[in-house]
């Protein structure tokens, strides 16, 4: 069962094509508040390109996305989308030479986030930032860079989340906090979050909904449960693994 | 000593060359450019000293193309190194993804251009007045427009440089360094124009910032300004700017649609 009411985020036979290579192909989906759509695939399936496109950084060969019901492609509209979401990449870094707190402030004039000192103060409380606050970025750990990464993130209180791999670089008990506050706050903020990871057990833990890529394309789509059940398999680590050798099921 | 780790060393520098045209552009970049410029100089100071002509004032002259040459330099760098900066740090992209459009990124740009280009311009003419007594003010009303000129062309010379780094990429990177000086010989920075050989005078004519140090070494010799040199450089600049802004446009479109803006940093 998928939350109620109009999706937030409708694609509609998006495709991308890099001179011959087709990397996403005729792929359709819907996110809802209050759900965490997990989007699943080997190295190449297409994951971080329809992400991009989602975001406007790169542009669809054909295809549909509507975004609060508004076309990113336009520039007016692509402007009042991304004020309601946000994004964060274990691949996209913070600048460097800035302190902790100077860099959410730079994203908080961008967000044009009003109190901006509060809100940074509650999300260094919330990331676990208080020792690192008045720290350079480039003297933070991987999990201490994630975190900021998140409450960057955060930063707008978007009614949108697009995640890329967001747990790649953190320990276990981190990336466990990391999940239980995602679960937390789509609750809480009736949040429609996009995820990927290459972590399949936390795939099935935090998706409400998967979506699962092979060569560009939808090949699975349902609960974590249905996905494992479609594949007779015991889990999602064991579809991947099928997956990705191509072994015919 | 192993020659093997030593040639495989090398090897991995020669690789680079390889792969990356600018980069072997750059072996001969620098030298030719020095050539140029200091040859013309020679050829300048030579040509007074066998003419028998009164030596100008080369102290002013040189200074204050200097501190000129300096603000074209600054403002194109103000433009192409924070832009770089971004991309260095791998942050270009969390810029993307908020509401900041792409007219507002190249405003930001041009702020930080110009809080470089007036930080250089305050403690250069300070330093030079302190240790040369030269004070550039002597220019008088016309260094405003001098100075708006040669922002303005740091201005098109550093977004042009950066819609190249956009498509190309980290090997373009060069360009924010040295495409600058490319301009210096032509702009006639340190020596008249009639010191180039014609082609090149041909060429400065569509160089704003020539008319500027013609006009800087008029005034500081006494003569007096041809107005339309300023009216020129403004105009030439204006179109400069404009066509170097749809450059800049189409280029980030394209590299859009390529799906390139996503590798800026890698």
């Amino acid at each position: 069962m998928r939350p109620e009411g109009s999706p937030v985020l409708e694609v509609n036979k998006l495709s991308k094509s890099f001179n011959s290579f087709r990397a996403v192909k005729e792929v359709s989906f819907e996110l809802y508040r209050g759900e965490i759509l997990g989007l699943l695939g080997p190295n190449g399936a297409g994951k971080t390109t329809i992400i991009h496109m989602l975001l406007g950084l790169t542009l669809p060969t054909s295809g549909e996305i509507r975004i609060f019901g508004l076309n990113p492609e336009k520039s007016r509209q692509r402007e009042k989308i991304l004020g309601r979401m946000n994004f964060s990449s274990t691949y996209v870094a913070l600048p460097y030479s800035l302190k902790v707190r100077e860099s959410l402030m730079v994203f908080a004039g961008l967000y044009g986030v009003k109190k901006p000192r509060q809100k940074i103060d509650a999300l260094i409380e919330q990331f676990d930032l208080k020792d690192s606050a008045n720290k350079a970025v480039r003297t933070l750990s991987s999990g201490q860079m994630t975190r900021l990464n998140l409450a960057k993130a955060f930063i707008n209180d978007p009614e949108i989340l697009l995640l890329d791999e967001p747990t790649a670089s953190l320990d276990p008990d981190i990336a466990d906090r990391t999940r239980n506050y995602l679960i937390e706050v789509k609750k809480i903020k009736n949040m429609a979050i996009l995820y990927t990871s290459h972590n399949m057990k936390e795939m099935e833990a935090i998706s409400d909904h998967l979506l699962f890529l092979h060569h560009g394309e939808i090949i699975a789509r349902g609960t974590p449960a249905e996905v494992v059940r479609q594949f007779r398999s015991e889990n999602l680590e064991e579809v991947f693994l099928k997956i990705a050798r191509e072994v015919e099921v | 000593m192993s020659f093997r780790r030593i040639s495989a060393m090398f090897l991995r520098h020669t690789y680079l060359y390889r792969h990356s045209f600018t980069r072997l552009i750059e072996i001969v970049y620098w030298p030719l450019l020095d050539l140029l410029l200091w040859g013309f100089v020679s050829v300048y100071i030579t040509k007074l000293t066998s003419e028998g002509q009164t030596a100008p004032n080369f102290l002013a002259i040189f200074l204050g193309a200097l501190i000129l040459w300096d603000i074209l330099f600054r403002s194109q760098q103000g433009i192409s190194v924070s832009f770089l900066e971004e991309v260095w740090a791998r942050n270009f992209l969390n810029l993307f993804v908020s509401p900041l459009t792409i007219g507002e990124y190249i405003v930001s740009l041009m702020l930080v251009s110009l809080f470089k280009v007036v930080v250089v311009f305050l403690v250069s003419s300070l330093l030079a007045w302190l240790l040369y007594s030269f004070n550039l003010f002597i220019i008088g009303i016309y260094l405003l427009p001098f100075m708006i000129n040669l922002i303005i062309l740091g201005w098109s010379i550093g977004l042009l440089t950066t819609a190249f780094i956009l498509r190309f990429g980290q090997q373009a990177e060069v360009l924010a360094w040295g495409i600058a000086f490319l301009f210096q010989p032509v702009s006639a920075v340190f020596y008249p124009l009639s010191v180039l050989p014609d082609f090149l005078q041909v060429a400065a004519r569509f160089v704003p910032a020539s008319y500027v140090f013609e006009g800087m070494r008029a005034v500081i010799m006494g003569q007096s300004f041809p107005a339309g040199y300023l009216v020129r450089a403004m105009t030439l600049n204006l179109i400069y700017l404009i066509l170097v802004l749809l450059f800049f446009f189409r280029m980030f479109k394209a590299v859009r649609v390529k799906g390139l803006l996503v590798h800026m940093g890698e």
